[in-house]
C-alpha cells in the first residue's frame, strides 16, 4: 500500500502559503495512495495555471500542456491506452473559460477519465483577474468596477451536459475531498469534481471563512435522481448554501472507448502497425 | 481520328450528380487500361450553383487537366454558356434541348457538334426518375466515344452495390437508353474521338486526400482526429470508413484546438497520430502546434490549402499558406514540411512523415492543396514496403525499467534527441512539459538550462538527414530555362514540358519539401541560366524562401491566384513569352 508522500517529487510546491492547492494536492495524493494503482499506470493531464503547476510536484506520468486543454490531451491518452488511469486537472479559468468547449463535449462523450477543477473563482497565476466562476460584482484587475457577468455554475453546467458523475469538494475538508476524488477516479465514465479552493492572495471574497460558513456535506441524497441533483446544484445561487459531495452518478451509460469495436480486444497502443492495404487499393479501381 | 486522347466535361447544378458521374466515367476509362486525370470545380453550397467535373483520358500517364473540351455534357443551359470558350471545331455538346433555350445555330457555326439527347425525359421514362439524367448522358458519352458499354455497366453496378439492386439495374437501363439513343439518332463516326481499351496494370483512381489517408494507414497510424473543413474533409471520411478495420481510432472532435491536443495525447501514449485541416483550421491549431515543438511530441499535420485569407474561396485551390506553415506556432522550433507534387508523392511522403516525426520528435507537416487533394489520377498500386517503419528512439519496456528513476525525457544527447519512454512502462515517470523544462521535464527557467534546451531542440532536425527527399530535376540538364515549383504545380509543368507548342528548352526543378530546403537545392540550381518560379499565390512566396535559404534569386515569376490551377496550355504561352 502506498502512502500519499510516495507521490511527492524532488520538487517542493511553489504555491503561496495557505493556498487551497495544498489541501487539494494532499487529497489527490491520498486518493491515489488509497486506490493503490501502480504509479506508472496513472496519467495526469494538466492545464496551465497555479493549479497545474502541480504537474511538477506530483509523481505520476504527466503532460503539462496548454491553458484550457487538459481534457483533449487526457481523452487522446485514454483512447490510445485505456489501461491507464487518466485524470485531467486545471483551474476554473482553464476549464470554464479557455477550455469551455472541451468541457461541454467531454461531459457528453463520457470518456472514462476524471476531471478535477481547482475552482478558486479567480485567475491566480496571472495575478488576479475575474474568472468565469467569480461572483457578480467582484472587483478585480480586469473588472475594476466589478464583474458584470453572472458566474458559471459548474455543477449545473455538468449536469445539463450529461456528465455521469458530478461532485463538489472543498479543500478545507481533505478526507472528504479525497473520498470524492477516489469515487470520481473509480467511476466508470467522466468523473467531474468541482473543487472549492480559496486563493488567499487574490480572492478576498471567496475566502476559507466564506466557504466554512456556507458548506455542508450531502448525506443520504439519491445520487441517481437527476432532478434532485439539478435542484441541489442551484442551492448556492438561491439559498447561499453550498452542498458538498456527489450530486449525481450514473454508471449505466457506456463509456466512450467501450463503444469503439476496434478497442474491445486490446488497447490501441497494442495494435500491430503494418496493415494489409491490398483490399483498399483494389476498391479504388 | 483521335484515339485515346479525349477531354470530357460535365456541368450542372449541385445535386445533379455531376461529381458521381465524373468519377464513374473516369473509372470506366481507367478500367479499360487508359490513363486519366480529373479535375472538378464547385462553389461552397449544397444545392444549385454550377459544378463541373472534367476527365482527361490518354493512352499514356497524364498529370493535369486540359483546357479544350472535346465533349461537353451540359446538364443545364448555364453549362454551355460558361464553357463555350473551351469548345472548338470538332468538339461535341450533349444537351437536352427541351431545357436549353440557347441559340444552337451559333454552336454549329463554330463547327461544334450538337448531340441533342432528351435525357430528362429518358431518365424519367426508363429509370423512373429525372435524377438519372446524368447516367443517361454517361451512356451517350460511351456511344459517342465508341467506348465499350460494359465498362460503364460494371462501374454502375459497383457504385450502387451497397444499395437496393433495383437502383443499379435502373441506372444501367438509363445508361443503356442514352447509349442507344445516340446510336439510333446520330452517326457516331462523325464525332472523331475513340476510346479503345488497352493492356495495362490495374490502376487506382485516387485523389491526394485518398493517398494521404492510405499513406497514414500504411505507416501504422492508429489515431486520427479532425474537424471537418474543405478541402481536407475527405481524409476524415476515408479514414472513418477504412480506419477501424485496420485498428485505427478516428475522432471527429469538437474543434481544431481539441484535435491537435488530443492527437498529442494519443501520440504521448505511444500511438502514431495524425490530424488534417485547411488553413483556417490550422490557424486554430497554432498554440497546440507550438506545444508539440516544446514537448517534443511526434505528430503528423496535414494542411490542405485553399484560397484565403479567412474563409476566402473555400472550394478553390491556392498555395498561399506557404509562409504561414513555415512560421506556424509561436516560439522557435524546427519542423519538416513536405509538399507532395501529386497523388503518388502524397502517399510516400505521408508515410515518410510518420518516420521523420518520430525520429526527430518534432511535428511534420504534409502541405497539400485543393487541386491535388480533390483531383483523381490513375496510378498503379503503391509499394507498401518501400518506406518501412522507423519509430526512432522509443524505449522498450525492459530498457525503460532499467533506467527507472534515472530516466530523463529531455536528456541532452549528441544528436539532441532524447530516449522516449511511454506511459505505462514500469519504473519510469513520463513528464512532458510545455514550460521550458530541465532534462527530467521539471519547469526550469535558469539561463544555462534554457540555452541547453534551445540548442538541443535545434540539433534534432539533422537526424532526419538523408531520409529527407531531395529536389528533383526533370528534363534536360543543359536547358537554358529552369522552371521551379513546389507541391501541386508539378503536374501542369510536366505536361507543359511535353507540349508541342512549347518553343523554349526548359527543365524543371521540383521541391517535394519546403522546410528544410532540400540539401541539394543550391547544387541543382547552380547551372540554371534563368530561373522561372511557377506558383499558385500572388506574392511568389517561394521566391523569398529560396532567397532566404540559398541566396538564389528567381528571374521570372508565373503566378496564378484566382483559385484555379495552372493549365499546361497557359503555362506554355507564358513560358514562350520569356
Amino acid at each position: 500500500m502506498k502512502k500519499p508522500n510516495d507521490f511527492n517529487t524532488t520538487h517542493e510546491p511553489t504555491w503561496c502559503p495557505g493556498c487551497g492547492n495544498f489541501g487539494l494536492w494532499g487529497a489527490f495524493k491520498q486518493a491515489l495512495a488509497e486506490l493503490d494503482i501502480p504509479r506508472h499506470k496513472i496519467f495526469g493531464s494538466y492545464g496551465i495555471g497555479c493549479s497545474s503547476n502541480g504537474a511538477n510536484f506530483t509523481k505520476i506520468n504527466v503532460f503539462h500542456g496548454l491553458h484550457g486543454r487538459p481534457l483533449p490531451v487526457a481523452e487522446g491518452v485514454k483512447m490510445a491506452n485505456h489501461d491507464l488511469t487518466v485524470i485531467a486537472l486545471g483551474g476554473d479559468g482553464d476549464g470554464f473559460g479557455e477550455g469551455g468547449n472541451h468541457f461541454m463535449h467531454a461531459c457528453r462523450a463520457n470518456h472514462d477519465i476524471a476531471y478535477f477543477v481547482h475552482d478558486n473563482q479567480i485567475y491566480g497565476l496571472t495575478t488576479g483577474q475575474t474568472s468565469p466562476t467569480s461572483a457578480k460584482g467582484i472587483k478585480s484587475k480586469s473588472n475594476p468596477l466589478g464583474a458584470i457577468d453572472r458566474p458559471v455554475n459548474p455543477i449545473a453546467l455538468a449536469l445539463s451536459l450529461g456528465a455521469t458523475f458530478v461532485a463538489r469538494g472543498f479543500t478545507g475538508d481533505i478526507p472528504h475531498l479525497a473520498k470524492l476524488m477516489k469515487a470520481a477516479i473509480k467511476h466508470k465514465g467522466f468523473g467531474f469534481v468541482d473543487i472549492l479552493q480559496p486563493c488567499f492572495t487574490f480572492n478576498k471574497h471567496n475566502t476559507h471563512q466564506y466557504f466554512r460558513e456556507r458548506v455542508y456535506k450531502l448525506a443520504g441524497n439519491d445520487t441517481s435522481d437527476f432532478d434532485k441533483a439539478q435542484k441541489l446544484a442551484r442551492e448556492w445561487d438561491r439559498e447561499d448554501k453550498i452542498p458538498l459531495g456527489i450530486f449525481f452518478q450514473n454508471e449505466s451509460e457506456p463509456v466512450f472507448h467501450e463503444q469503439l469495436p476496434q478497442l474491445t480486444k486490446e488497447t490501441l497502443i497494442k495494435k500491430k502497425l503494418p496493415v494489409n492495404l491490398k483490399p483498399d487499393f483494389q476498391s479504388y479501381i | 481520328m483521335k484515339i485515346n486522347n479525349f477531354n470530357w466535361k460535365i456541368g450542372g447544378p449541385a445535386g445533379f450528380g455531376v461529381m458521381s458521374s465524373g468519377l464513374m466515367f473516369a473509372k470506366a476509362c481507367s478500367r479499360a487500361g487508359l490513363f486519366i486525370h480529373d479535375y472538378s470545380e464547385y462553389p461552397s453550397l449544397i444545392r444549385g450553383g454550377h459544378n463541373t467535373y472534367q476527365v482527361y483520358v490518354s493512352e499514356k500517364q497524364v498529370h493535369s487537366q486540359r483546357k479544350i473540351v472535346d465533349l461537353l455534357v451540359a446538364l443545364n443551359e448555364q453549362s454551355i454558356i460558361e464553357h463555350l470558350d473551351e469548345l472548338v471545331k470538332g468538339s461535341g455538346v450533349i444537351c437536352d434541348s427541351a431545357k436549353v433555350l440557347f441559340d444552337k445555330k451559333s454552336l454549329k457555326k463554330k463547327g461544334i457538334m450538337l448531340f441533342d439527347v432528351p435525357f430528362n425525359k429518358i431518365a424519367k421514362e426508363v429509370g423512373g426518375d429525372e435524377i438519372m439524367r446524368n447516367t443517361v448522358t454517361l451512356g451517350a458519352t460511351m456511344a459517342l466515344t465508341k467506348h465499350d458499354f460494359k465498362y460503364l455497366e460494371k462501374i454502375i453496378n459497383d457504385q450502387f452495390s451497397d444499395k437496393d439492386k433495383s437502383i443499379a439495374s435502373q441506372n444501367i437501363k438509363a445508361a443503356r437508353a442514352g447509349f442507344d439513343f445516340i446510336k439510333e439518332n446520330y452517326n457516331i463516326d462523325s464525332f472523331d474521338f475513340f476510346l479503345q481499351a488497352q493492356n495495362n496494370k490495374p490502376q487506382m483512381v485516387v485523389t491526394a486526400n485518398d493517398t494521404i489517408a492510405l499513406g497514414a494507414l500504411n505507416a501504422g497510424c492508429k489515431f486520427y482526429a479532425a474537424y471537418p473543413m474543405t478541402p481536407a474533409s475527405s481524409i476524415l471520411h476515408t479514414l472513418a470508413a477504412r480506419g477501424p478495420k485496420h485498428g485505427m481510432v478516428v475522432r471527429h472532435a469538437e474543434d481544431e484546438i481539441s484535435v491537435i491536443n488530443m492527437a498529442q495525447g494519443a501520440s504521448t501514449a505511444g500511438v502514431r497520430s495524425m490530424v488534417a485541416t485547411s488553413g483556417g483550421g490550422f490557424a486554430l491549431m497554432m498554440e497546440g502546434f507550438s506545444l508539440a515543438g516544446i514537448t517534443e511530441t511526434a505528430l503528423v499535420v496535414v494542411e490542405v490549402m485553399r484560397s484565403g485569407p479567412a474563409t476566402g474561396l473555400p472550394t478553390w485551390t491556392d498555395q498561399g499558406d506557404l509562409k504561414f506553415v513555415l512560421g506556424a506556432g509561436h516560439g522557435e522550433f524546427d519542423r519538416v514540411i513536405f509538399a507532395p507534387g501529386d497523388q503518388e508523392e502524397a502517399f510516400y511522403l505521408t508515410e515518410l512523415a510518420f518516420n521523420i516525426t518520430e525520429i526527430i520528435q518534432s511535428p511534420v507537416i504534409v502541405l497539400s492543396d485543393k487541386y491535388i487533394s480533390e483531383s483523381h489520377l490513375s496510378i498503379p498500386f503503391f509499394d507498401t514496403k518501400k518506406i518501412g517503419i522507423d519509430r526512432g528512439k522509443i524505449l522498450t519496456e525492459t530498457e525503460a525499467k532499467k533506467l527507472g528513476d534515472k530516466y530523463k525525457r529531455y536528456q541532452l544527447t549528441k544528436d539532441g534527441i532524447s530516449p522516449r519512454a511511454l506511459p505505462g512502462q514500469e519504473g519510469v515517470r513520463i513528464f512532458l512539459n510545455s514550460d521550458e523544462h530541465d532534462e527530467m521535464g521539471y519547469s526550469e527557467e535558469s539561463i544555462q538550462n534554457r540555452l541547453d534546451q534551445v540548442a538541443k531542440r535545434a540539433k534534432k532536425i539533422k537526424a532526419a538527414g538523408k531520409l529527407l527527399p531531395p529536389a528533383k530535376l526533370y528534363g534536360d540538364k543543359t536547358a537554358k530555362i529552369t522552371l521551379v515549383g513546389w507541391g501541386s504545380v508539378k503536374g501542369p509543368i510536366l505536361d507543359a514540358m511535353q507540349n508541342q507548342d512549347l518553343k523554349k528548352k526548359v527543365n524543371y526543378v521540383h521541391f517535394p519539401m519546403v522546410a528544410p530546403l532540400p540539401a541539394n537545392t543550391k547544387n541543382i540550381l547552380a547551372k540554371s541560366k534563368k530561373i522561372v518560379l511557377i506558383e499558385t499565390n500572388s506574392q511568389a512566396q517561394f521566391a523569398d524562401v529560396l532567397r532566404a535559404g540559398t541566396g538564389i534569386e528567381v528571374d521570372h515569376k508565373i503566378l496564378r491566384f484566382d483559385g484555379r490551377p495552372f493549365y499546361q496550355s497557359e503555362l506554355v504561352k507564358e513560358i514562350n513569352k520569356i
